[in-house]
């Protein structure tokens, strides 16, 4: 059974229809590049898997469980880091108080997430909201990770980066996937780091899946006719 | 919580608190002493409140409810014993003077009904949770009007000081050192609760809600938990508040008394730990000193709070000690 299983499923903001038939599934371990155009579904399809929305139609499994009948916080219990886009990490609590408010047991501790983003180690004291933008996101994916998930979700995580900054983070990204069994969603914008550490990818055009699979069968069509590339 | 500038100022303000009513005792000013106690009890009030609208954004007009419970408490248990009936007939349970007995009652009932209560208007939030936590309030008001078991409009006198094992609780500094006593080991609880998961959380909720859910925390029982906490403090402080008058009445679930520990909190420094502390100890200040100048004293205090709220959001703690700091 795959980790995350999600099919045909449709969501609603009020009355108007973001998502018509969205579909993917994902295995332990597997890096998934959820892609599509701006405006086409990718971030609503994330909030539907950590039910900070919900879906009407279709199924959505996780590790078995039906995310249909879970609030948000049952999800992330059960295993969904999501680091939202944006970063948003709760800024008037300093480094360390945003890794221990979300902590939960499991191997992912303070001390291994300064291990993966040194920078945050000697950020611990200072307030959230004075960090940097790239400071910021490293700690709002170390927050996903105390809460020891099973599928971490990123979300335009280098959106707006520095480039040296962009690299820390995609170091990280390819360092959670080779030393770690992380099963990985990642929306980003560069196709080129995308390919280095995705196994698969799914594309979202006007909230339907267009396109599926192993993220080495991309071709220049697909990529031209969806992303514009 | 803050760097160490309010650590200095929170360790002045609790030798302040010490300070007074040991040169009372020194130069035999019994009432000087009874001020003090009466600080150190609506802090400890004022403290339970703070949890919830300081670290928790909770704004409750009810707290009188559990300051009343606690004080009823303690009024319905002395009075049993006082008169040397039966708390319950059938069953030949009796009342009770000793205080630790009547705080563990007083705790576990306004615990309780905090939970009830939050269980209840935690499902609304802003003017609408206001209105809910006031109506309880209002409802237990008009309950204990119309008891007349227990004294119903005028209240219950209690004619002796209830006991501590090893301890006179009839000399003033006495009751001042248990209420002290009592009120550190709160604020100690508090503050460590507040640099805990469950602090931080609570704090987290107030900022975003959906955020604290995608990683795994439920805001609602986190803000039921510090809500029922709350309450339990605040009813330890108004079984206190009515040892030390010896006398308990339905002014105590007033919209009024809700109003009060809200000043306390507002004027001290809103989610400052020791915000509470500085504001029962400047309103007891100025209802000692301005109250002796004028009946309508209120009016200065109103004038104060107006000035706090619009210049000095931190309270005085927030004017001593500074902006609230991240902590390590």
């Amino acid at each position: 059974m795959s980790l995350l299983e999600i099919a045909d499923i449709s969501a609603f903001y009020g009355p108007s229809q973001a998502l018509f038939g969205v579909s993917l599934s994902l295995e332990e371990g597997e890096v998934l590049a959820l892609m599509g155009r701006n405006g086409m579904g990718k971030t609503t399809t994330l909030r539907v898997i950590s039910r900070l929305l919900a879906h009407r139609g279709g199924t959505a499994l996780f590790g078995g469980h039906d995310l249909a009948r879970l609030p948000a916080y049952r999800a992330a219990r059960l295993g969904i880091g999501l680091v939202p886009e944006g970063r948003r990490c709760f800024g008037p609590l300093s480094v360390r108080e945003n890794l221990i408010a979300a902590a939960r047991p499991g191997p992912w501790d303070l001390g291994r997430v300064v291990a993966l983003f040194p920078r945050l180690g000697e950020r611990m004291g200072q307030q959230a909201a004075t960090l940097s933008g790239g400071e910021q996101q490293m700690l709002a994916i170390g927050r996903a990770l105390m809460t020891n998930p099973r599928l971490l979700i990123l979300d335009e995580a280098t959106e707006g980066l520095a480039p040296v900054v962009r690299r820390e983070i995609w170091e990280a990204v390819h360092r959670l996937k080779a030393e770690t069994g992380l099963a990985i969603i990642v929306v980003d914008k560069s196709l080129g780091e995308l390919a280095s550490v995705a196994d698969k990818a799914v594309i979202v055009e006007k909230g339907r899946t267009v396109w599926s699979g192993a993220f080495g069968g991309l071709s220049r069509e697909v990529t031209a006719q969806y992303l514009g590339v | 919580m803050g760097g160490r500038r309010e650590t200095m100022v929170n360790a002045l303000l609790l030798a302040g608190l010490l300070a007074v009513p040991l040169w009372a005792l020194w130069a035999d000013e019994p009432f000087t002493i009874t001020l003090a106690t009466r600080v150190a009890i609506l802090a400890l009030a004022g403290v339970g409140l703070n949890l919830a609208l300081g670290t928790g954004g909770l704004v409750s007009f009810g707290h009188a409810v559990f300051f009343g419970i606690g004080g009823y408490a303690m009024g319905i248990l002395a009075f049993h014993a006082q008169n040397y009936t039966p708390l319950i007939e059938a069953l030949s349970i009796p009342g009770t003077k000793s205080m630790p007995v009547i705080w563990a009652v007083a705790v576990l009932a306004s615990a309780l009904v905090a939970l009830v209560i939050g269980a209840l208007s935690l499902r609304t939030s802003g003017v609408y949770f206001i209105m809910i936590t006031l109506a309880f309030g209002q409802m237990f008001y008009y309950f204990t009007i119309s008891w007349p078991a227990y004294g119903g409009e005028d209240g219950m006198s209690i004619y002796l000081r209830n006991s501590f094992p090893g301890v006179n609780t009839l000399v003033p500094f006495n009751f001042f050192a248990i209420s002290y006593a009592l009120l550190l080991a709160v604020l100690l609880l508090v503050g460590r609760l507040m640099r805990a998961p469950f602090g931080l959380a609570l704090s987290a909720a107030r900022q975003n809600e959906a955020r604290l859910r995608a990683v795994g925390i439920d805001p609602y029982r986190l803000r039921l938990s510090a809500f029922t906490l709350s309450g339990a403090i605040t009813g330890l402080a108004g079984a206190l508040y009515a040892d030390l008058n010896r006398f308990v009445s339905p002014s105590m679930f007033s919209w009024q008394t809700s109003g009060e520990i809200m000043v306390f909190v507002i004027l001290g420094g809103v989610g400052r730990l020791f915000g509470p502390v500085a504001g029962a100890a400047l309103f007891i200040l100025l209802e000692h000193f301005l109250g002796g100048i004028s009946e309508y004293w209120h009016i200065f205090l109103g004038a104060l709070l107006l000035g706090v709220v619009l210049f000095a959001r931190g309270g005085l703690i927030g004017m001593l000690a500074g902006e609230e700091v991240a902590h390590d």
